[in-house]
């Protein structure tokens, strides 16, 4: 009796000892689930925190003079700068003074004036981008502004004669040296000419090949050497096919440099063994009764894959290529080869143009020695995690909406 | 249901669009230099907006590599101008020369200071080069003839007039320009002040520059990549330590960061200018002659460089940090632009 009772205590203590060690398990994992949760959300709310600013500009109502003839609408923007402010002699003072509005004002006027030609010999009242300093004393970061400008800038200020808008350049203009003018239009036209030529590439050749692989492809050791190599390419670093686009693309088949169709061509073998891998994936996932009962009814092997196996597989397959080109659009280091890490400011008109990529953009501005770069190149990184979340969600949906579980 | 008809399309309509390849390139592409990039694409920006030409494309790809990209041979696949932050080398004009490159024209656009800079939080340290090859050399001198291991900890040690701080120091990687010139100009600027080094310079240059040229590798100098903004940043956080950058960034960064004094002449517009400041360099762009006519726009790049409104004292090149040269070697360069007279090496 002693004996069973002592043995039952010992059964006992022993399951005690299993059920803690579960629950420590259970309180570690959520421990480390939370862990990354939180390191998520810092992440998010600083790029939020300090990138938002960027999507704000500040601008400053200027009257100007425009001559009836002539062009030098640098001049005219400086001289009613000096009629806003007459007490302004010294040359440097003056020099201080010009400073405060962006160097592109003088071109807002061009554009405004060629427009509308009647404004020649009128006072043009137009609001006109504030230089990068004013900007960033406006939005609180420690000015590099004199007193004296501070002075000026309060003058405007209580006068309603500054204010900040949306930023609509930011989306519309290419690459500039200063940070108010920079816009991301070239990096976003480039990342997706560089993807639509990637996926025109790689996705009917990795489809294809999958195909094959899977369904007709003969098990012989060639064909396991072919399924290691792929394995092996899909883990190969992408710089490495920047190196392969360099020495094949633009010096074998002399392809210009910085275009578009390089950097998709790139990225597309870069996103193949991708494809392939979750394409032979999902056609595994394909219950062989759809293939039989195909056959059964007549069909040649062709019609089988082609008209209902591939069909099937088809969510898998998209997911694949998504969550490839998904990856392709974050890739900087194999467009570095290849010359598309570039000062472009002229928007691309085709995919040979000389273009940016989104992730490149962040890295040439994360670069730049100018202060109003840093919120810049942080509204970029909110622009390419936008994109790449689209993405992902599109492979989410498609797959919700489309899989078939057997 | 999904066909493929459709992707197999978009692949056909890329394949007719690479024939159009044989289009004449109408935009110049500039290569070189990550040091003189920022100062290019703003010339390039400029010009771009105040001409009918197109704006030119810019890429950084360090001196070496913009030269190599440059020499390469002529006509479209191959850049027009090439930035370098030093002056090319023979055996790059050779290899030119090999391509069938042998019309360059040289243009030199200013000067960039390297600064040893620190946080604004502590005071600005005056140093002489001797002081940074001691505290920053592998292998320092100890006695006539013999070197030791540097066992410098803190800056009092390699001069007792230095604060008792520990010696951290962040500069760039050696892939960068900016490291070459700061090994060629600070550290054998200070190695030479020794007698005896400066001696085994003639008899012995590969022992020379291995103890002129190799930084210490213990700890006290910290790799930090090519990013300066991130070494600008990483010394506001830390106020013992000092970074090595361009001037451009200590001109943006002034009111977080300082620029040490060296051999008694603080990092400033006008004693680089002047040359006083002994840590600085020349920059230069070089031009493919043959390019000229065939390429538009090119000649009036480089006119818009070469114009005093941008390379001047008081012009915009100037604003972003580069040092720009005397009234009379300005003229000086400004004619050869003129003339397109060839490189003399």
């Amino acid at each position: 009796m002693s004996e069973i009772a002592e043995k039952k205590l010992r059964m006992a203590a022993i399951r005690k000892k299993r059920h803690r060690a579960e629950t420590r398990f259970r309180l570690f994992g959520m421990a480390a689930v939370s862990v990354g949760l939180i390191f998520l959300a810092v992440l998010f709310a600083v790029v939020l925190f300090s990138g938002l600013s960027a999507f704000k500009q500040t601008v400053i109502h200027l009257d100007i003079p425009v001559e009836a003839s002539g062009d030098n609408y640098q001049a005219m923007v400086k001289l009613s700068l000096r009629n806003a402010f007459q007490d302004v002699t010294s040359r440097r003072h003056k020099r201080e003074l010009y400073a405060l509005v962006s160097s592109g004002a003088a071109y807002q006027l061009k554009d405004r004036v060629q427009a509308a030609p009647v404004l020649r010999g009128t006072m043009v009242s137009i609001w006109v981008t504030a230089s990068a300093d004013v900007d960033m004393a406006i939005k609180g970061e420690t000015p590099r502004l004199t007193d004296r400008q501070l002075a000026w800038v309060d003058d405007l200020k209580t006068k309603e004669r500054l204010k900040t808008q949306f930023n609509w350049r930011f989306f519309t203009g290419g690459d500039s040296r200063e940070p108010e003018l920079a816009g991301i239009a070239v990096a976003t036209l480039g990342s997706l000419f560089s993807v639509f030529v990637c996926l025109a590439l790689s996705f009917p050749l990795g489809v294809l090949t999958a195909v094959y692989l899977e369904e007709f492809a003969p098990r012989t050791r060639w064909t396991d050497f072919i399924e290691v190599n792929i394995n092996n390419l899909a883990a190969v670093p992408s710089i490495v096919f920047g190196l392969l686009g360099l020495a094949v693309f633009l010096n074998a088949f002399g392809l210009p440099r910085s275009a578009p169709l390089v950097g998709g061509m790139v990225l597309a073998l870069m996103t193949l063994p991708t494809i392939i891998i979750t394409g032979r994936a999902a056609l595994k996932a394909v219950p062989p009764s759809i293939r039989e009962a195909a056959l059964a009814v007549g069909a040649s092997p062709l019609q089988a894959v082609f008209h209902h196996v591939l069909p099937l597989a088809m969510p898998g397959v998209l997911t694949g290529t998504i969550i490839g080109t998904a990856r392709a659009l974050g890739e900087t280091a194999p467009l570095l080869m290849i010359g598309m890490v570039a000062f472009v400011v002229d928007l691309p008109e085709t995919i040979l143009s000389p273009a940016t990529a989104l992730p490149v953009q962040v890295f040439l501005w994360a670069d730049s020695p100018e202060r109003g770069f840093e919120e810049r190149t942080i509204a970029a990184i909110l622009i390419l995690l936008l994109f790449t979340c689209l993405m992902n969600l599109t492979a989410v949906l498609l797959r919700k909406k489309y899989e078939i579980r057997w | 249901m999904f066909t493929l008809k459709r992707p197999l399309a978009f692949a056909a309509l890329a394949l007719i669009a690479m024939t159009g390849l044989a289009e004449a390139r109408d935009q110049i592409k500039i290569v070189g230099s990550s040091t003189v990039y920022p100062f290019a694409t703003v010339v390039a920006e400029k010009f771009g907006k105040s001409t009918a030409f197109k704006t030119p494309v810019v890429e950084s790809t360090g001196s070496g590599g913009g030269l190599k990209l440059f020499c390469a041979g002529v006509g479209d696949r191959h850049p027009d101008i090439a930035n370098a932050s030093r002056r090319i080398k023979k055996s790059e004009v050779e290899r030119c020369a090999q391509n069938g490159i042998t019309d360059i024209i040289e243009v030199k656009v200013g000067y960039d200071g390297i600064v040893l800079a620190n946080s604004k939080k502590t005071n600005v340290l005056s140093l002489s080069l001797k002081d940074v090859y001691l505290a920053l050399a592998k292998d320092v001198p100890a006695g006539a003839g013999k070197t030791t291991p540097n066992p410098y900890k803190t800056w009092k040690d390699v001069n007792a007039s230095l604060p008792a701080t520990k010696i951290e120091v962040l500069g760039p990687p050696p892939t960068s320009g900016t490291r070459d010139a700061f090994v060629e100009l600070a550290m054998e600027g200070g190695c030479k002040t020794f007698g005896w080094i400066k001696a085994l310079k003639k008899k012995d240059t590969k022992a020379y520059k291995a103890l002129c040229h190799t930084i210490r590798e213990d700890g006290a100098f910290i790799e930090a990549g090519e990013n300066d903004n991130l070494i600008v940043k990483k010394l506001d956080a830390n106020p013992k330590a000092f970074g090595i950058f361009g001037y451009s960034f200590l001109d943006q960064n002034a009111e977080r960061v300082q620029g040490s004094i060296i051999n008694g002449n603080s990092p400033t517009f006008e004693n680089i200018s002047d040359g006083k400041y002994p840590v600085s360099r020349p920059l230069f762009f070089y031009v493919k002659k043959d390019h000229i006519g065939k390429i538009p726009g090119i000649k009036e790049y480089m006119a818009e460089f070469t114009s005093d409104k941008a390379w001047g004292v008081e012009g915009y090149l100037a604003d972003k940090g580069l040092i720009p040269m005397s009234e009379s070697e300005r003229a000086k360069w400004n004619g050869k632009v003129k003339t397109l007279a060839n490189l003399n090496m």
